[in-house]
C-alpha cells in the first residue's frame, strides 16, 4: 500500500503540481480500497496510509486504541429515550460524532445513529445547535 | 401476529391533568376495542430541544402497546386530529425485544455452563452464538 502512494507521488512530481492536489482527495480514503482499513478503524485512522501520514502534516501514526463503550459495558439496548446516553455521542453543534472519534464499533454506531435520529424527531435532541 | 409498539407523544404544556387523563382513556378504549393491550406512562413536562408549534416545553406521554398495525394506524390518526397533541412517534419494538431476549438467554446459559461443571448434554444444548 505504501508503494502505491509512492508511485503516484513520483508521477505527480513528474507531471507537475496539479496532480498532487488530485491525489490528495484520493488519499482521504473515498475511492480507495482503504475503506476496508477504516472499518478496522478503532486502531488508528489510516494504518495503511501511515507512511503517507506525516506528509499530510504531522499526524501521529497510531492513536491510542479506543474501545467501543457499548461492547465493554455490555449495553445492549440503545433506546431513543435515554437522552443522557445519546447526548454523549452528539457534538456541541448537534451533529452525530463520527465513529473514528468515539471508537464505537460499526453495529453499535448504526443503532446509535438510528436512536439519535429518532430522538431528534421526538424533540429530545436538537437537529442543530445546542440543546437549551 | 401481535406486535409490540412504543408510541410517544407530546401534548401542549398548558393542558390540564384531567384532560390529559381523558385523552389517554379514549386511546385506551380504542386499543381494547381492537383487542390489544396498552400501558401508559406520563413523563411529565420537559423542555423541548427545539420549538414545536411555538411551544418550548411539552408534556411527554409514553404508551406501550400490543396489537396489530391497523390498531396503531387508527391511534395515530386520532392523535393527528387531536389538537393538543403536537408531536408523536411510533416505534416497533418486538424485533428489538426478541433480540435482547436472545442475548439475555445466551448470557444466562453461558453463566450456567461456566458455573456448573460442563456436562456434555448441557454443552450440547447451548445454542451456538450466531451472528449477534
Amino acid at each position: 500500500m505504501a508503494e502505491e502512494t509512492k508511485a503516484p507521488a513520483a508521477a505527480a512530481e513528474a507531471a507537475g503540481g496539479e496532480t498532487r492536489t488530485a491525489e490528495r482527495p484520493e488519499r482521504s480514503g473515498d475511492s480507495r480500497p482503504e475503506r476496508s482499513d477504516r472499518d478496522r478503524g478503532p486502531r488508528g485512522p489510516r494504518p495503511g496510509g501511515g507512511p503517507g501520514g506525516p506528509r499530510e502534516g504531522g499526524r501521529k501514526y497510531f492513536r491510542r486504541k479506543k474501545v467501543c463503550k457499548f461492547c465493554t459495558e455490555k449495553i445492549e439496548a440503545i433506546n431513543y429515550k435515554d437522552v443522557r446516553l445519546l447526548a454523549g455521542f452528539v457534538a456541541e453543534s448537534g451533529k452525530i460524532v463520527p465513529r473514528r472519534l468515539t471508537g464505537v464499533c460499526t453495529p453499535h454506531q448504526r443503532r446509535l445513529s438510528a436512536a439519535i435520529k429518532q430522538a431528534r424527531n421526538i424533540a429530545l435532541l436538537p437537529f442543530a445547535g445546542r440543546a437549551q | 401476529m401481535n406486535r409490540t409498539y412504543e408510541l410517544m407523544f407530546i401534548v401542549r404544556p398548558d393542558m390540564v391533568d384531567e384532560d390529559l387523563n381523558k385523552l389517554i382513556s379514549t386511546l385506551e378504549s380504542s386499543v381494547t376495542a381492537a383487542h390489544g393491550t396498552i400501558k401508559s406512562e406520563i413523563w411529565g413536562k420537559r423542555r423541548l430541544a427545539y420549538t414545536v408549534r411555538r411551544f418550548n416545553d411539552g408534556i411527554f406521554v409514553l404508551l406501550i402497546l400490543e396489537g396489530t398495525g391497523g390498531m396503531v394506524h387508527e391511534l395515530e390518526r386520532r392523535l393527528r386530529v387531536t389538537e393538543p397533541v403536537i408531536k408523536f412517534l411510533t416505534v416497533r419494538t418486538d424485533e428489538e425485544l426478541k433480540r435482547l431476549d436472545k442475548i439475555k438467554k445466551l448470557r444466562e446459559s453461558r453463566k450456567k455452563a461456566s458455573a456448573a461443571p460442563p456436562v456434555t448434554p448441557e454443552a450440547g444444548t447451548e445454542p451456538a452464538p450466531a451472528a449477534v
